[in-house]
């Protein structure tokens, strides 16, 4: 691990109060509670969308789980990247690079959560939910964070597919298998995590190039990125129009996913044409912020929906 | 900051961590005993004695 003593833009916040030690809201910042939020709409999507029933108490339990086991992940995550993070203007902020966490705190309070959110899934819902979360945790840690983020520009493509697996977890948690739907929504996000997350690599490109972390736009250039975000968005819009093809989303999904597929392909396409740098980052800062609505609004949909079907009935 | 209020800051965090810790284990207490019940439900008292 290295030193976090000799990171940038943490040095100076360190020395004004890591004696004292971190607080609870920092311990909470760990976990990435944006994200986390994100991770608990996805599975509660799964979980809802799931054919059966599991008993509302066990349902909460399989979400508190996913969620804490997301928030074991971002810890860990900010354990391994502290150096980095530190010198990034976005991440210099957390609290180890601030100095309030130390980093074997961080890495001690990210197993402790990592082992009971998987145990306790695994013993009270079912083992298939609890090996699907453990192979999140394993997949975002050691896959990607320890793998492939500093080593290749393809780290956020493959490394995506951990933060696809929660709603796949939700359905597992009901019915204790895996299905094509569930791939299906697993897919969604998987195709939606390249052109996110490059949108913000293209405005933030010096922060990752400072850190030598090989975001597309470092490596390729911004031009490749521009290219590869309009690819994944036409990969992702379609794909996205697909529960409502296969029939277990209906009309007001597929008109959902179309409209603002419509929208999220306007936007890269935006990228792609922009004259200057000023515009495609201006651009890519909307697509980033809208991809995020985006990807809420198809599981809200696929939720509205599930849910009014079973009023109704 | 000087020390003693550095010395009663660290205090006041290390004592809101620890009553953190105990609310995440009585949480925890509580969450197992729910699943117990909901599992077995009135099975829960079907023992021999």
């Amino acid at each position: 691990m290295a030193d976090i003593a000799h990171t940038g833009i943490g040095i100076e916040r360190r020395a004004l109060s890591s004696s004292a030690g971190g607080n609870v809201s920092d311990f909470i910042t760990l976990m990435k509670p944006r994200v986390m939020s994100l991770v608990i709409f996805t599975a509660l999507t799964g979980l809802v969308l799931a054919p059966g029933t599991l008993h509302p108490a066990l349902a909460f339990i399989a979400l508190l789980c996913i969620a804490v086991g997301a928030g074991a992940s971002g810890a860990l995550n900010m354990w391994y990247d502290a150096d980095i993070d530190g010198q990034m203007q976005r991440t210099a902020a957390r609290p180890i690079p601030r100095g309030h966490v130390t980093a074997e705190e961080a890495l001690t309070f990210g197993v402790v959560l990592s082992v009971f959110s998987v145990f306790t899934l695994g013993l009270i819902v079912n083992w298939v939910a609890g090996a699907l979360l453990a192979l999140t945790i394993a997949f975002y840690i050691f896959v990607y964070t320890m793998w492939l983020k500093r080593r290749t520009p393809q780290n956020i493509v493959i490394g995506g597919a951990a933060g696809a697996f929660p709603p796949m977890i939700g359905w597992a948690a009901v019915t204790g298998s895996v299905s094509v739907e569930s791939i299906l929504l697993f897919l969604i996000i998987f195709m939606w995590t390249p052109p996110h997350f490059w949108a913000l690599a293209l405005y933030r490109c010096r922060d990752y190039e400072r850190v030598g972390v090989p975001m597309l736009p470092v490596v390729a250039g911004r031009l490749e990125t521009r290219r590869q975000i309009v690819i994944y968005s036409a990969l992702l819009v379609p794909l996205a129009v697909l529960p409502a093809l296969m029939g277990f989303a209906g009309a007001f999904y597929g008109a959902t996913a179309i409209i603002l597929g419509a929208v999220f392909m306007a936007l890269a396409l935006g990228i792609w044409s922009a004259e200057d740098d000023r515009k495609v980052d201006h651009i890519a800062r909307h697509l980033f912020r809208f991809s995020i609505f985006y990807l809420f609004m198809l599981f809200a949909a696929l939720l509205v929906e599930r849910v009014a079907a079973a009023v109704m009935s | 900051m000087n020390e003693p209020e550095d010395e009663a800051e660290r205090r006041r965090r290390q004592r809101m961590r620890s009553l953190a810790i105990g609310l995440a284990l009585a949480a925890l207490a509580i969450l197992f005993y729910v699943a117990t019940i909901v599992r077995l439900g009135g099975n829960v008292m079907n023992r021999p004695l």
